[in-house]
């Protein structure tokens, strides 16, 4: 996997500087084979150990999903649709949700604060959260609702692909622990040649519609699934058909940038005076862990 | 498992009946998945619940729990009926063409020999017929009416598909439809593997469900071959390992058995169980039961062991009846049991009637808990509330909780479901004052032998004869105690065709159970483990996954038992002249001259095919028993008996019979008999079972399993929730006659609501992690709820079919 190591960044929230462009990278993909998925939630407790991240013990909410959302603690989650087909055969679709890491990221044009979102060179998007503003702009850019904030920290968190792991040449935690194989890793090419394979046997075996989902309008993903009824994503716990960013974004893109602008630049100057007040934002998250024994400030 | 984990990839088709492997065997899933997209594998599934299993299949059949025999019996009579079977294989490897005597009749749900009083057969009345050296007769033709093809045929003629429909509320064409996928397999070219786990065992008739299951896959022509066989998937981590070294309260390692009370003398204790063959040619290799006797009384008890004591007979405990946990909690309960050393086991939570258990343990003097974690057996004198509620100033056991290690702090083998023992070592030092649990039990045994020296006693001399070689008596290593299990030459062994030629030097550990000897010249452990730790170092620990023949047989990675053979009956993989079923998948065939092939051949190797030898070799007929003329408690062909609770009026199968409504021959004690519920009062089928996310009542002491499952629920149809003002989310109350439990609602399409002939059956699920210590929030033990009664074989407990009502709480 050696070929696929890069964090050069070819994106840059708010950036207008050019990238890197001595180094090849491959694109890469993790290809979910919802067919193959027993949502077991290993993936979501790998996720959790190698991020160092605890949720809270919940509560049962009436259905198999636990947490029941994501949360700025828990980047993926299974989602448990019961579906009946029409012929009345019962399916229980389970789909591992998280980011889609789109080749044209909603959440990083949204993004006014700079290169708090970055996009590798191997597709790979990412939230650099110490540069994060903690606006929320980037939900109203993500077609798939997945960025969420945390209360504490007020910053935005979401899947890294394990970029840490891609890096050096691992493959995401998820993937490595995945006990059916359902989760796969490489770059997108050989992916889609997996999964061509994996829908021919989906449609001998009478998923006629069987198919990938890479959708077109985000400029494809970097996380793509195989699905036994691609005609229909939705039905996969609303999944978007045709996902595409928000109108907003295009929006703010334009005619309202220097507005914003001008409001990230009060807002660094609230920081700075909140700075000379309070202190240094780290004290306060060193006193808060304290409450908080499940709070988990290991290094990564 | 008779084949193991990853020969799953070579079946056609998967039958996942009586378990969730997707669910509760995850990891081992992945082979079914390797079926599915490397050998266009079909995967059926039968199960009361639309399971995570269910979810992966390519084919889902509901049934009510508890009714699997009907469920198989039909499969089989749609096999005969449609003439689905592999004849030349049952005909050649089963005891199809055996006569049976007159004596054994069936009528309206019984076996001639029954006894109503004693609950139980006499067994003689089931005998062959036999000629006049003994051996027992068969016809070949199968057309003789006594013969077992045809008594088998018209004992399963009665299990029609509309019965089948009656019994298990499993609509007539989706049965049809599950018969197809597996009369598939009957062609010599395709297999089936049937994957298995508790939701066959915990019933008042298990071992007659997998027995079943077995026939249909010896009709099939699918067992000894690739991807075929009966596959018991194990629950926990070294479950096969605690089997296999007999810790079960009738056995001795290595399937060996203790003598009964009426066994007082030796000679008659070997001959019950060095079974002669039944059929001329045949192996019948219990024959050797003395050479694997005598060598393990050897390893236990040394130079006190020897040929004038009947090799030390008098040190066994002859049994005066079974003395299983149901009957130690009975014993208990009645205060005749008072100290009770509970290793690894949290009976508060994981045996039936949880009531019953707090009562007993409450009436012990002192309890020992072993475990790495705390567990509500501990605690069982303390009040939690509702989920236990107990008055602790009213009991008076004295509880004393020793920490022990958990795996990943201590080496040693693991044993698999597929048999392989597999070397694992130590990762990290036990926390505390933690000790390996072989170190505790060292530390009790030596103290208990010490007082025994000084003191005395009824009868010491067991305890003070036996041998503990360890280097240090406290702490015996693992290393010891394996090689101790492969057993060693104790005097100089010489060829016996040769004596002048030394084949084993003395001290030397042994390459094989072969080796083992009935005079005293040898000592071994457990017989099956035997070439697990030879001379030439420890086998356990190897890891070469080389794969020659393609098809999984992994032979130089760990070692699996009897002597690294990874398919058993593996003979039965080629035909009478030795030549492989299927040539694309050869596993053992005669080249000629010997056996050989990917796997260890289980014949003896120089057996050429027109000698006859059967390929069953641990059977007297030396071939598989579709009939079973004894050891079966409860009948030599399997009957469907409801479940001691059933939410049905009567036995659909023998309605007329009260005394073939559950089964006749299972075990109850009077107490429990009282205990358990009417369907006029408890209305639905309940069951219990494992989820993915928790491993039994350990995990939830696990913060990253809390999360992903933190609270206990029950899972119901969306229908009875209508019917019962349930939404998802609410919490309601579910009752046995036993007890109460309070849970979430789960409302769900995949628990089925079923037609039982014109009787409408709902389930209701009830997942059994939870409990008042740990991690996740607290919740009631789901052990409460189920009944204390257990198969008729291996008195296992019916919690897998019993009844309760459900009302929003």
């Amino acid at each position: 996997m050696s070929s696929l190591q890069s964090l050069d960044i070819t994106r840059r929230s708010a950036t207008t500087t050019p990238s890197p462009q001595v180094r090849n990278t491959v694109d890469v993909a993790k290809l979910i084979d919802v067919s193959k998925c027993i949502g077991c939630k290993a993936c979501q407790v790998a996720c959790s150990e190698w991020n160092d991240l605890r949720d809270e013990i919940g509560f049962n909410v009436g259905v198999y999903d636990n947490p029941a959302d994501l949360t700025a603690k828990s980047w993926t989650v299974m989602r448990f649709t019961e579906y009946v087909e029409q012929d009345g055969r019962l399916e229980w679709l389970i789909r591992k949700d998280g980011c889609m890491h789109c080749a044209d990221p909603g959440c990083l044009k949204a993004c006014p604060a700079p290169g708090a979102i970055v996009q590798y060179s191997n597709g790979i998007v990412d939230f650099v959260e110490e540069h994060c503003i903690g606006c929320g702009s980037c939900i109203t850019g993500c077609p798939f609702n997945i960025p969420r904030i945390d209360k504490k920290d007020n910053k935005a968190y979401k899947c890294t692909l394990c970029s840490d792991r891609v890096a050096v040449g691992l493959e995401p935690a998820c993937v490595k622990t995945c006990p059916t194989g359902a989760i796969t890793f490489g770059s997108k090419e050989d992916m889609h040649v997996h999964a061509a394979e994996r829908i021919v046997d989906l449609k001998e075996r009478g998923y006629k519609t069987a198919g990938l989902y890479d959708p077109p309008g985000v400029g494809g993903t970097h996380v793509m699934y195989v699905l036994k009824h691609a005609d229909k994503p939705e039905i996969y716990h609303g999944l978007p058909n045709d996902p595409s960013i928000s109108p907003l974004v295009s929006v703010w893109k334009g005619a309202l940038k220097p507005l914003a602008l001008l409001a990230m630049g009060f807002t660094a100057l609230f920081g700075f005076f909140h700075y000379v007040k309070v202190g240094p934002n780290d004290a306060d998250a060193d006193a808060a862990d304290e409450t908080h024994p499940d709070s988990s400030a290991g290094p990564r | 498992m008779t084949n193991h984990w990853v020969d799953i990839k070579n079946a056609d088709v998967v039958l996942i009946m009586g378990g969730n492997a997707a669910e509760a065997h995850p990891c081992g899933f992945k082979w079914v998945t390797e079926a599915k997209a490397h050998n266009k594998a079909r995967l059926v599934v039968v199960d009361p619940r639309f399971t995570r299993s269910a979810a992966m299949a390519d084919y889902y059949a509901p049934i009510r729990a508890g009714s699997d025999i009907a469920f198989l019996g039909g499969v089989i009579n749609y096999l005969l009926a449609n003439d689905k079977i592999q004849k030349e294989y049952v005909k050649a490897y089963t005891n199809a063409t055996f006569l049976v005597a007159d004596t054994f009749k069936f009528e309206d749900g019984l076996f001639s020999g029954y006894n109503a009083e004693r609950r139980s057969y006499d067994q003689s009345q089931w005998a062959y017929q036999k000629d006049k050296d003994g051996y027992a007769m068969v016809d070949e033709t199968m057309q003789d009416p006594r013969c077992v093809y045809q008594l088998m045929k018209a004992h399963y003629a009665r299990y029609t598909p509309e019965m089948v429909g009656k019994v298990c509320g499993t609509p007539v064409e989706q049965f049809r439809k599950v018969c197809e996928f597996i009369a598939s397999t009957s062609t010599p070219d395709r297999t089936m593997t049937v994957m298995y786990a508790l939701g066959w065992t915990q019933h008042s008739t298990g071992s007659q469900m997998i027995r079943t299951a077995a026939m249909m896959q010896l009709l099939l022509g699918n067992i000894g071959v690739p991807g075929g066989g009966m596959n018991a998937l194990r629950g926990h981590s070294n479950i096969q390992g605690l089997t296999d070294l007999g810790l079960l309260s009738n056995l001795l390692p290595g399937y060996l058995t203790l003598p009964v009370e009426r066994e007082q003398n030796y000679e008659e204790y070997i001959k019950a169980r060095a079974l002669k063959p039944l059929r001329p040619n045949q192996m019948s290799y219990w024959q050797n039961y003395p050479k694997f006797h005598v060598s393990l009384m050897k390893a236990w008890f040394g130079n006190a062991a020897t040929k004038e004591n009947n090799w030390a007979f008098d040190y066994l405990p002859k049994l005066d009846k079974g003395y299983d946990i149901l009957q130690a909690f009975e014993l208990m309960h009645q205060g005749k049991m008072n100290g009770y050393i509970c290793q690894g086991f949290n009976p508060l939570a994981s045996f039936p009637n949880k009531k019953k258990i707090g009562e007993s343990l409450a009436k012990l003097k002192f309890l020992v808990t072993i475990d790495p974690l705390n567990t509500e057996t501990a605690e069982f004198w303390k009040n939690f509330g509702p989920y236990n509620d107990v008055d602790a100033s009213k009991i008076q056991t004295e509880v004393f909780r020793l920490p022990s290690t958990c795996f990943a702090e201590e080496e040693g083998s693991l044993t698999n479901s597929g048999r392989w023992l597999q070397w694992h070592w130590k990762a990290a030092d036990a926390p505390g004052e933690a000790l390996g649990d072989a170190e505790i039990i060292a530390g009790l045994f030596t103290r208990i032998r010490a007082m025994y020296a000084k003191d005395g006693g009824a009868y010491p001399d067991p305890i003070l004869s036996v041998t503990w070689p360890y280097k240090q008596p406290l702490a015996p290593s693992a290393e010891e105690l394996a090689m101790e299990f492969n057993g060693r030459a104790l005097t100089e062994l010489t060829d016996p065709k040769d004596p002048t030629k030394v084949i084993v030097p003395a001290g030397q550990q042994l390459a094989s159970f072969a080796f083992l000897r009935d005079d005293g010249s040898t000592s071994c452990g457990c017989w099956i483990y035997s070439g697990a730790w030879t001379q030439a170092g420890n086998q356990m620990a190897r890891r070469d996954n080389s794969d020659p023949w393609g098809i999984g047989q992994t032979l130089n990675w760990a070692w699996a038992w009897p002597v690294n053979r990874r398919i058993l009956y593996n003979r039965a993989s080629a035909d009478p002249a030795g030549k492989p079923w299927n040539a694309k998948r050869k596993l053992v065939f005669w080249n000629g001259k010997s056996w050989g092939g990917s796997d260890v051949p289980d014949m003896r190797l120089d057996a050429a095919p027109d000698q006859n030898v059967g390929p069953f070799i641990m059977t007297s007929e030396g071939v598989a028993k579709l009939y079973v003329p004894s050891g079966m408690a409860d009948g030599p062909l399997p009957e469907h008996y409801e479940p001691f609770e059933s939410p049905l009026p009567v036995n659909p199968v023998t309605p007329n019979n009260p005394k073939a409504f559950s089964n006749p021959a299972a075990r109850v004690f009077k107490d429990d008999l009282e205990a358990f519920g009417k369907p006029k009062d408890f209305p639905y089928a309940a069951t219990t079972y494992r989820l993915t996310e928790h491993f039994h009542y350990w995990t939830k002491h696990a913060e990253l399993n809390a999360i992903t499952q933190p609270q206990q629920f029950v899972e119901i149809s969306e229908e009875l929730a209508k019917e019962k003002g349930v939404k998802a989310g609410d919490k309601v109350r579910v009752k046995s006659n036993r007890g109460e439990v309070v849970m979430v609602a789960v409302v769900t399409k995949r628990i089925p609501v079923l037609d039982c002939g014109g009787t409408k059956v709902h389930t209701v699920g009830i997942p059994n992690h939870w409990g008042f210590v740990g991690a996740t929030r607290q919740g009631y033990l789901a052990n409460t709820l189920t009944p204390f009664v257990g198969d008729a074989n291996t008195q296992t407990p019916e919690y897998k079919a019993f009844i309760v009502s459900l009302e929003k709480a």
